[in-house]
């Protein structure tokens, strides 16, 4: 009988090349007469160029070429916006280099070309630029202050975009709740922090007219797409590959970061290739980075506890530019109501430049804020009411029944933001049995007798994924049986390899490690998007099955013409097709492939034995009928998602401060996660891991912290400090499985899950550690200085 | 060598400290001076009154000698707090102390305990106490040419009771603050002499006589930790103020930590 | 500022250093590190440079057997000495060294970059202590970052290959 591939935890076909050191990252290429490029940055967050002199640097031996924006001709363009929206009405995206103003430490000035990276880096020393610092915007303070310095300056109030969402009457709701609480809540700024940083290898090859690139990037297509139009090359002349990536995290979906155009500029006129590789200290003031917000909420409840209205406010920081457009602060606003039935919601956002790096995705990509926003008014009105936090929460929880549930507004994709299924109860009642919630108060009791203080946080989100346009995949069987698959998403480490084969392999019936999968290659498949938004597997995964589908049913059918059988009794198994109930009368899928391709000659032992085999005789008319759809058994599909589809998950931990010094420990911690239905659960599980620890360094580890000049003062490991497996705790990981109705495979995205909540239920685990202090948390992140500061205020408020 | 650039010249042992800054650019100097391979700066010697460590040694090599385990446990202790086992593989003692990094364990504890560091150069040999070698952040009193060829730690009288405790962020970064103490205990087991030493609190190790003042004659109890705790806060210098913590916040964990150090400390006394 | 000084950065030097059981001669420039030189010079790229401050780890590489961070030393430091790599690690029958087949086991790595980084430490992490708790385990692991896993299956991986460590030899080797 055939296996089930699909939902089994099968062990990674991507591990024994990657456990064994062979994998290949960008850095890892090393191409005949390859040269090394490295970039002189900025070092003022706000300047005039002046003048730049290169002449030093050029002279020094062994430097091929200093570029600088007058180098760069009609490159020198503003780079693409790359999701605009009518509420963009000031958008503004990076120059490849600077070429009069300077917005941020660590913008792009000049481009050296040398013979290695130490030689070019030396060449920087070297590069003269007379700046004249102007005023600096180094806080959404500052940006949104009455007469404050201008990032750009025909950008009046330093606003990108204003947008005011409402769904319902909050106004009138407001009027007449019995309740109100107003307050603020900020959130500042944290960065991916893959273990890789970016670094890209470009080859010009003069005789094909054909310009190869390797970039650590979540979009190659779209990166082949733009460097055709800009390099004015023909589309197929082009070929971007993503080899093996360490991490991308959302910061490597941006595009284009200036590097990626200036290295194939390079390469083209050097006419060698041309390798740059960003460094850490790079990656902290050239990387995108997210995470900073200023929220303004005003929350209507009843004696009951049922949230009626929501008034949130906020600003949202992009840096410098706005090469991702606004999508950051859209999905704030979309996803704050949460779980809960929320009729009445008022949302209002304004952009603001500052003279920061700029703002794209990161894990996450603006819901941490919304469930922190959330979860924190959920606990403000349990603490109002003295009602338990899970009650309050459990009685606006949207029932099962209830779905599809539209919230309201459009999502990021252009789409409503309508909940397809969920359960949001089951999810809960499974979190408390593994936290023991129930027994919790009578620990907490017994902890604070011994003068220690214990505290309890859970964090509930529902998550847009799976969102669109499209995503496609491609499905051949060859020759000897092997199926050979390839999609325009890429890897980061999620599995695909691994999820895709499973996928593919259910329906052909073979196994998993006889597919091979290609992702990332804009020479292996055409068309895609990329890698981000929790998307890839649901997307791309929906595609490759179509795909394996419609080759299921010509393998069917080939074969069905082979033995004169009805395609409805043939059926594929162990690498066979075969007839039911007559199990002799069968191929082996290669056979079948082979078949499948009429050919005037033919080889191998397979076609031999294909020759000697009792099958159907000649037909009339030709080889390769019309309905066969080509030869093989090929096929592409692709998929594309009505709307987002909606997963969810509730975090809970339990923690223990200490009063003296502000420290945090974890002493437990669970995640219940609902993705739908599960491909892999072992990839699953390795995705909330990696996202919880990544929310536990942005809760309480990370932070980025920028001084007046606009400087980041803590930009190395030493300072901005990663979570290690010492302050990770183990995490017990629980399944709610709510399929999606809308994708064959009922899938949802999985991929942000893990860091979403942690942000919301640290804040609240803290506020019921110290509850005796009467603390509230209102920013993120914390870290021991902050919590000793906030307890404090919170005791001097006492008195 | 470091006669003759001196100026321009670093030494270079186990690398931690120094390389990172090279890799970060942050200095350049013209010529560097392996001492990896000198022999004769390779020991650990045990001498009357102090045991002696030689400027090639590893942290991880002290770690790992019995001779140390048995007749210097502190030492063992504070090398343990020494970041990770891939950075005590190649650091060096000698090298941690002359970085004189304000977070480091090693100058703490040299300071703690009245140690000496030896100063060999073109020109002769010269010793300095703790007290007197570390100057400030990151700085010491080396002078031009000079190179740390060995550290002394003077040995704890065996009924001397002994901690190490420092507040981190993560497992082995630089600590917030952290100290050193070796309280030894009368017939009376009343305290009758106690070193305590800081890091963290300002730019060089700070020996805390006061602390140790108020300890002498009594048994640690609570109103005494608590005398304590309070004069280790007016330790603490007003510049120690970076992104993981003001100077408010590191008084605050000056005073648990005081309380917390010298409580363990007292319990490990022999009595 | 830097002028006067720049043809002194060109200087070089021979070195021999066993890398994974085999002998390499090289010229180096003195101020080249030796994950550089065992990365660009060797072409063993499983070494992995992440940070370059020498916290992350994912450089780690064995020197005489101890864990080091090569991206903390220059090439020319390795002169005369002996490196194991991760292309060392796996044995020329190219079956997976019992930690490596656990890190697959246990879905220990996701992209892979800090993975060799990290199996280094550990390979010298189990010779020092053969049955570590899993409180020894995270604080050992505490010198490498992983930004994919959470470390979860990571501290499973590192249990299991303990346990298979420690057990005896079957008679087929």
């Amino acid at each position: 009988m055939a296996t089930r591939w699909f939902g089994a935890p099968v062990q990674r076909t991507e591990d024994p090349r990657l456990l064994r050191g062979k994998g290949t990252y960008v850095d890892d290429i090393d191409l005949p007469e390859m040269l090394h490029a490295a970039v002189l940055r900025s070092p003022h967050a706000r300047a005039r160029i002046l003048n730049i002199d290169t002449s030093a640097a050029l002279s020094l031996p062994g430097v091929y070429a200093v570029y600088t924006a007058a180098d760069l001709g009609d490159l020198l363009e503003p780079s693409p916006l790359l999701v605009p929206h009518h509420a963009l009405t000031q958008p503004r995206t990076q120059l490849p280099l600077a070429a009069k103003d300077v917005r941020y430490v660590g913008e792009a000035v000049a481009f050296v070309v040398a013979d290695s990276r130490y030689t070019a880096e030396d060449a920087l020393d070297l590069i003269d630029v007379e700046y004249e610092p102007l005023p600096v915007v180094h806080s959404l303070e500052v940006a949104a202050a009455e007469n404050a310095p201008l990032v750009h300056e025909d950008v009046p109030e330093n606003i990108a975009a204003h947008l005011v969402q409402v769904v319902g009457e909050p106004d009138s709701v407001f009027a007449s709740a019995p309740h109100v609480i107003k307050e603020q809540f900020y959130i500042e700024r944290g960065a991916a922090m893959p273990m890789e940083g970016r670094g890209i290898v470009a080859r010009w090859e003069a005789h094909t007219g054909t310009l190869t690139c390797w970039i650590s990037t979540q979009g190659p297509i779209p990166i082949r797409n733009g460097l055709a139009a800009i390099f004015h090359l023909p589309e197929h002349k082009v070929h971007v590959t993503a080899p093996d990536v360490g991490g991308g995290f959302g910061t490597k979906i941006m595009m284009f970061y200036p590097e990626e155009i200036l290295a194939p500029f390079a390469a083209i006129r050097l006419g060698r290739p041309v390798k740059w590789i960003e460094d850490r200290r790079e990656n902290f003031i050239s990387s995108n980075q997210e995470r900073g917000q200023y929220h303004e909420v005003e929350y209507a409840f009843d004696d009951q506890g049922m949230l009626l209205a929501v008034r949130d406010t906020f600003l949202h920081d992009t840096g410098a530019y706005t090469p991702y457009g606004i999508i950051v602060p859209i999905i704030t606003a979309c996803s704050l109501p949460g779980p809960y039935r929320l009729r009445n919601y008022y949302s209002e956002f304004t952009v603001l430049y500052t003279n920061k790096v700029p703002v794209s995705p990161y894990r996450g990509a603006g819901r941490p804020h919304a469930v922190f926003v959330m979860e924190r008014i959920m606990d403000g009105i349990a603490r109002e009411l003295q009602m338990d936090r899970l009650t309050v929460r459990e009685r606006n929880f949207i029932q099962p029944d209830e779905f599809p549930w539209d919230v309201g507004l459009v999502y990021q994709d252009g789409g409503p933001t309508k909940y397809d299924s969920g359960n949001y109860q089951a999810g809960l009642d499974k979190l408390k049995a593994m936290l023991d919630y129930e027994n919790f108060p009578q620990m907490q009791e017994q902890a604070r007798k011994q003068g220690r203080y214990l505290g309890i946080g859970v964090g509930y989100y529902v998550e847009g994924t799976s969102i669109g346009p499209y995503e496609g995949a491609h499905v051949r069987v060859e020759s000897d049986g092997r199926v050979f698959v390839s999609t325009g998403i890429t890897t980061q480490g999620q599995a695909h390899y691994t999820t895709f084969a499973q996928i593919v392999a259910d329906e052909l019936g073979v196994r998993p490690e006889d597919i091979m999968v290609t992702t990332g290659d804009s020479q292996a498949f055409y068309w895609g998007m990329g890698t981000y938004a929790s998307r890839a597997a649901t997307v791309a995964g929906s595609a490759a099955y179509l795909a394996a589908v419609k080759v299921r049913e010509k393998a069917k059918q080939v074969a069905a013409d082979l033995f004169e059988a009805s395609p409805d009794d043939i059926e594929l198994a162990d690498g066979k097709v075969f007839v039911r109930d007559a199990p002799h009368r069968s191929l082996t899928l290669g056979q079948v492939a082979i078949s499948a391709n009429p050919l005037r000659y033919s080889y191998g032992e397979n076609a031999r034995k294909l020759m000697s085999m009792k099958l159907a005789g000649p037909r009339p008319g030709p080889a390769l009928p019309q309905e066969r759809g080509g030869p093989g058994l090929e096929a592409t599909e692709f998929y594309s998602p009505p709307h987002a589809s909606f997963a969810s998950g509730v975090h809970g931990a339990i923690i223990e401060v200490d009063p003296k010094t502000g420290m945090v420990s974890f002493l437990k911690y669970a995640a219940v996660h609902d993705c739908g239905r599960v491909i892999n659960p072992m990839v699953v599980e390795g995705q909330v891991h990696g996202g919880v620890a990544q929310g536990i360094g942005g809760a309480f580890f990370e932070r980025l912290v920028y001084n007046e000049e606009g400087q980041i003062i803590n930009a190395s490991f030493m300072d901005y400090l990663l979570p290690t497996a010492a302050e990770v705790p183990p995490i017990i990981v629980g399944h709610v499985e709510t399929p999606s109705p809308l994708n064959p495979l009922g899938m949802k995205g999985a991929g942000e899950a893990g860091v979403i909540p942690v942000p919301a239920l640290f804040a609240s685990a803290i506020d019921d550690a110290l509850a005796p202090f009467g603390l509230r948390v209102r920013e993120m992140p914390l870290h021991p200085c902050k919590v000793y500061e906030l307890l404090k205020q919170a005791q001097e408020k006492s008195r | 060598m470091l006669e003759q650039h001196a100026d321009d010249t670093k030494v270079l042992a186990g690398g931690q400290s120094l390389i990172p800054l090279l890799n970060m650019r942050l200095a350049s100097p013209a010529y560097l001076v392996d001492i990896n391979h000198i022999l004769e700066l390779h020991y650990i010697e045990p001498e009357d009154g102090y045991l002696a460590i030689g400027a090639t040694v590893r942290q991880a090599q002290v770690e790992r000698s019995p001779l140390v385990q048995q007749d210097h446990p502190l030492l063992i202790e504070v090398v343990r707090h020494i970041g990770h086992a891939q950075i005590r593989s190649r650091g060096t003692v000698v090298g941690s102390i002359a970085h004189a990094d304000p977070a480091a364990e090693l100058p703490a504890l040299l300071t703690c305990l009245n140690g000496e560091v030896v100063l060999e150069s073109a020109r002769g040999e010269r010793v300095l106490k703790a007290e007197e070698f570390f100057t400030g952040y990151l700085s010491t009193a080396i002078e031009a040419g000079e190179m740390v060829s060995e550290a002394r730690f003077p040995w704890i009288p065996p009924q001397a009771g002994w901690s190490f405790l420092e507040f981190a962020r993560r497992s082995g970064d630089y600590a917030l603050v952290g100290a050193v103490a070796v309280l030894t205990p009368g017939l009376d087991d009343r305290c009758m002499a106690a070193h305590i030493a800081y890091l963290g609190i300002a730019g060089a190790p700070v020996r805390a006589r006061q602390v140790e003042q108020a300890l002498i004659g009594s048994t640690l109890d609570e109103q005494t930790l608590d005398q304590a705790a309070e004069l280790a806060r007016d330790l603490v210098s007003e510049d120690m103020e970076d992104v993981h913590a003001t100077a408010d916040y590191r008084r605050a964990l000056t005073s648990e930590l005081t309380k917390r150090v010298l409580k363990a400390a007292w319990e490990r006394r022999e009595h | 500022m830097q002028e006067e000084n720049v043809s002194t950065f060109t200087e070089s030097c021979t070195i021999s250093v066993t890398v994974n059981g085999n002998l390499y001669e090289r010229e180096v420039p003195v101020r080249m590190l030796l994950s550089d030189f065992l990365r660009h010079e060797l072409h063993l790229t499983g070494t992995h440079v992440g940070c370059e401050h020498g916290v992350c780890g994912c450089c780690t590489v064995l020197l005489n057997g101890e864990p080091v961070r090569s991206c903390l030393m220059l090439a020319v430091q390795a002169d005369e000495m002996a490196l194991t790599t991760i292309e060392g690690l796996a044995g020329t029958n190219s079956e997976l060294h019992p930690i490596q087949q656990a890190f697959r086991e246990k879905h220990g790595l996701q992209c892979g970059f800090c993975t060799p980084g990290i199996i280094m430490s550990v390979h010298a992490m189990l010779h020092e202590n053969s049955n570590p708790t899993e409180e020894e385990i995270r604080q050992g692991l505490s010198g490498n970052i992983c930004r994919c896993t959470g470390y979860q299956n990571i501290v499973e991986a590192v249990k299991l290959a303990a346990e298979r460590l420690r057990a005896p030899q079957t008679e087929v080797d």
